[in-house]
């Protein structure tokens, strides 16, 4: 895509801006959507309809609602840092985009091929961690700042397992590439990672879903905003425009982190049928379709249980997916080794 | 400037004393405000957090937003039965037990007997309104703890109840049903048909409450071995219904003080066994409640079966003027004890009503099992005392 975008117009600076907002084009839509989903898939797994009365079931409810939060007025609480309060979306929001430029869409389409795509993506979605405590120390709230340190100690535990995961595939695959790991799983849906090397990298993909969950704050590890305990945690202050780029900025992070799983364990843009419905354009839909598989699993878990406690999330953290992803890796290392 | 007020030493405040604590703060404490606007305070309470980190240190509660003088209006009401709607407005969740024990209460004040139906027809709401009581503190334990969609699903089933009442009194949540010596209307000709069809309906559905949420594993870990209230402190705090139960206690008015018919049934009193952590915990307190929902089925169907046939208003004074005289009478609602202390001057209005209420009484424990938990655990244990705010500050 890129070479063809320098062919017609010869404008390196114009193609990388064009390039940077092809995922903007997808962040937003697919948040809108997905907010709308996420009601209608509660909604019936509750015994209720949802949103119902605007356009068919509701389909433009969050299109009226995004419409009714840009009119919203911009509160800046008067005893906050403002600075950093007016900045602190704007960090959250860049951490969760800037992993797209690494996630390979389809085989045409990559927002930027470099070989450590992988770890860029792990170290760039840290930067939100940066913007959650800005935004929960600026706004001068107990429950916010409670809510930012939970998620700050979360986050960078939670880091651990998803890399430690990570690193099995990269030690069958043998590159941090994203297109390349994709390309190493063509073929029938039984070459991707998740059923090689059995059960390591199944167990591995596990460990990587999990943390991922806590990753994205989703129940069960929704403790950042847990809503009984601390209300809203870090974006109890915010209000109109800065709390929905907060808000869809957290559905960014929801498909970057489905995106991820998908490309590494579950062949990514592949068809699962060989060459059957394969193609730039059927790529692109495979991948968009098994990142919404997995976004509608987390949706499934966050209706259906409770949430743990912060002592029991760190227990889970490290004295459970943690030295299971040692001996994962161990694994896959001793076959890797033994086994040419 | 000399001080215009003098005050001895013990009644000046050091600078930084939390009343309360009765000490300034430490290294590393704060205090959070929590409520009254607050999800997790079941109404406008607000609890003073004294936290370090997560860890709470103290516990200390605000009450009184929801006061309503509730005692000083009955005072003025010009007639006894016109007390019944404040009555209902105490624990709003289960209004019918409200009046259940004031019409008791002065029905012994004028030594009135009831008919039969009367009684069976006040059993069975009294019932119903013990199972929609503890749907909701269920349900709302449920989002307490971060599970949503179980509180839809106790909602769900709270409405077929209150379909009935509304049924029987037009009302679906203050019904000012159960009236001195009567009730204000009969229940409507196909009830019993609604009852039964309710009763088969429901205990599937208990059924599915527990796969869902009480032997859920995180549910367990969050609140098994959380806020354990031992049974000496239960009882030296007065708690009782289901706070009492849970601890171990076998303690239920409805079988070791019967008022009304409740001799006649054939109930179990479930209590807190401890069978997923300490006796006495989050987990003994809730399930203490499902079990009291199964017995209270139990409980409508044997009085339906038995429900005789009658006029539900013969026995209603027409002039209630009861002799100079007092009368305490207390009942088992869905929240624990309930006493209704009424004096009577010989006038057509009470000259004193003084309620004994069971939320208040076992929130006053909560402090005492709030030290040493977590935030997130404030909020289970609240949850487990199942407070209604209404009745707390009356």
């Amino acid at each position: 895509m890129k070479e063809f975008l320098l062919e017609l117009f010869n404008n390196e600076i114009l193609v990388y801006s064009l390039m940077a907002i092809v995922p903007l084009v997808w962040v937003i839509p697919f948040a809108l959507f997905a907010v709308w989903w996420e009601r209608k898939v509660s909604a019936h797994m509750q015994d209720r309809l949802g949103p119902m009365r605007t356009g068919w079931h509701g389909w433009a409810q969050t299109i009226a609602d995004i419409l009714k939060l840009i009119q919203k007025e911009d509160i800046v609480p008067t005893a906050s840092d403002s600075r950093l309060f007016r900045l602190a979306p704007y960090v959250v929001f860049t951490g969760s985009y800037a992993a797209y430029a690494a996630i390979p869409f389809s085989a045409a389409y990559v927002g930027t091929e470099i070989n450590i795509g992988l770890f860029y993506i792990i170290s760039i979605s840290s930067l939100v961690v940066v913007g959650l405590l800005m935004a929960g120390w600026a706004s001068n709230n107990k429950w916010s700042l409670l809510g930012a340190m939970r998620s700050a100690a979360q986050i960078v535990s939670y880091e651990i397992p998803v890399a430690l995961s990570i690193l099995a595939v990269v030690m069958i695959a043998g590159t941090f590439d994203m297109q390349e790991i994709n390309r190493l799983q063509s073929g029938w849906f039984w070459n991707w990672f998740v059923f090689q090397k059995f059960p390591f990298i199944l167990g591995a993909a596990l460990i990587y879903f999990l943390a991922s969950l806590a990753e994205v704050n989703r129940t069960p590890f929704d403790i950042p905003e847990a809503e009984s305990e601390l209300v809203g945690g870090y974006h109890t202050e915010y209000a109109g425009m800065r709390f929905a780029l907060l808000f869809l900025s957290e559905y960014a992070n929801m498909f970057a982190v489905s995106a991820v799983a998908s490309a590494l364990f579950f062949g990514g843009w592949n068809s699962p049928f060989g060459g059957f419905l394969s193609g730039p354009w059927w790529g692109a839909f495979w991948f968009v379709a098994k990142g919404m598989a997995f976004i509608f699993l987390q949706m499934w878990l966050r209706w259906t249980l409770p949430r743990l406690r912060v002592d029991q999330l760190m227990y889970v953290g490290w004295k459970v997916l943690v030295p299971f992803s040692f001996v994962i890796i161990v694994g896959v290392g001793l076959w890797v080794m033994l086994v040419p | 400037m000399e001080n215009l007020v003098t005050q001895t030493p013990e009644q000046v405040q050091r600078p930084g004393t939390i009343p309360g604590l009765g000490r300034p703060l430490r290294e590393h404490e704060m205090v959070i405000s929590m409520g009254p606007q607050h999800p997790s305070t079941h109404g406008v309470l607000r609890l003073e957090l004294v936290v370090d980190g997560e860890i709470v240190v103290e516990v200390i509660p605000h009450i009184g937003y929801l006061h309503r003088c509730f005692e000083k209006h009955c005072e003025h009401m010009n007639n006894y039965q016109q007390v019944i709607p404040y009555a209902d407005r105490m624990d709003y969740v289960a209004a019918m037990s409200n009046e259940f024990g004031y019409v008791v209460a002065m029905e012994k004040l004028l030594k009135i007997k009831v008919p039969e139906r009367v009684e069976y027809i006040r059993v069975i709401m009294a019932e119903f309104s013990r199972i929609v009581s503890h749907l909701i503190a269920i349900g709302t334990y449920g989002l307490d703890i971060g599970a949503f969609t179980p509180f839809l699903y106790c909602m769900r089933d709270r409405e077929h109840v209150l379909d009935i009442f509304e049924r029987a009194c037009g009302a679906r949540l203050l019904y000012n049903y159960f009236w001195v010596g009567g009730l204000s209307h009969d229940v409507p000709p196909d009830f019993s048909e609604k009852v039964k069809a309710f009763c088969k309906y429901f205990r599937p559905n208990i059924k599915e409450l527990n796969d869902l949420l009480s032997l859920n594993k995180i549910f367990i870990e969050r609140t098994a071995n959380v806020g354990v209230l031992p049974a000496e402190v239960a009882i030296n705090y007065a708690c009782s219904g289901p706070v009492l139960r849970g601890s171990g206690v076998k303690w239920d008015l409805r079988k070791n003080d019967p008022y009304s018919i409740y001799d006649r049934f054939d109930f179990e009193i479930p209590v807190g066994r401890g069978e997923k952590g300490a006796v006495g915990d989050c987990w003994d307190r809730y399930m203490v409640r499902i079990h009291e929902m199964e017995q209270s089925v139990n409980i409508i169907e044997q009085a339906i079966e038995q429900l005789p046939a009658g006029d539900v208003q013969s026995a209603i004074p027409k002039r209630i003027r009861p002799e100079a005289g007092d009368v305490y009478v207390r009942t088992e609602t869905p929240k624990g004890e309930l006493g209704y202390y009424i004096v009577s001057d010989g006038t057509a209005s009470p000259f004193r009503v003084k309620v004994k209420g069971p939320c208040f009484v076992n929130l006053s424990a909560l402090p005492a099992i709030c030290r040493g938990a977590m935030i997130a655990d404030v909020v289970a244990i609240l949850g487990s005392i199942d407070i209604v705010l209404g009745e707390v500050d009356r």
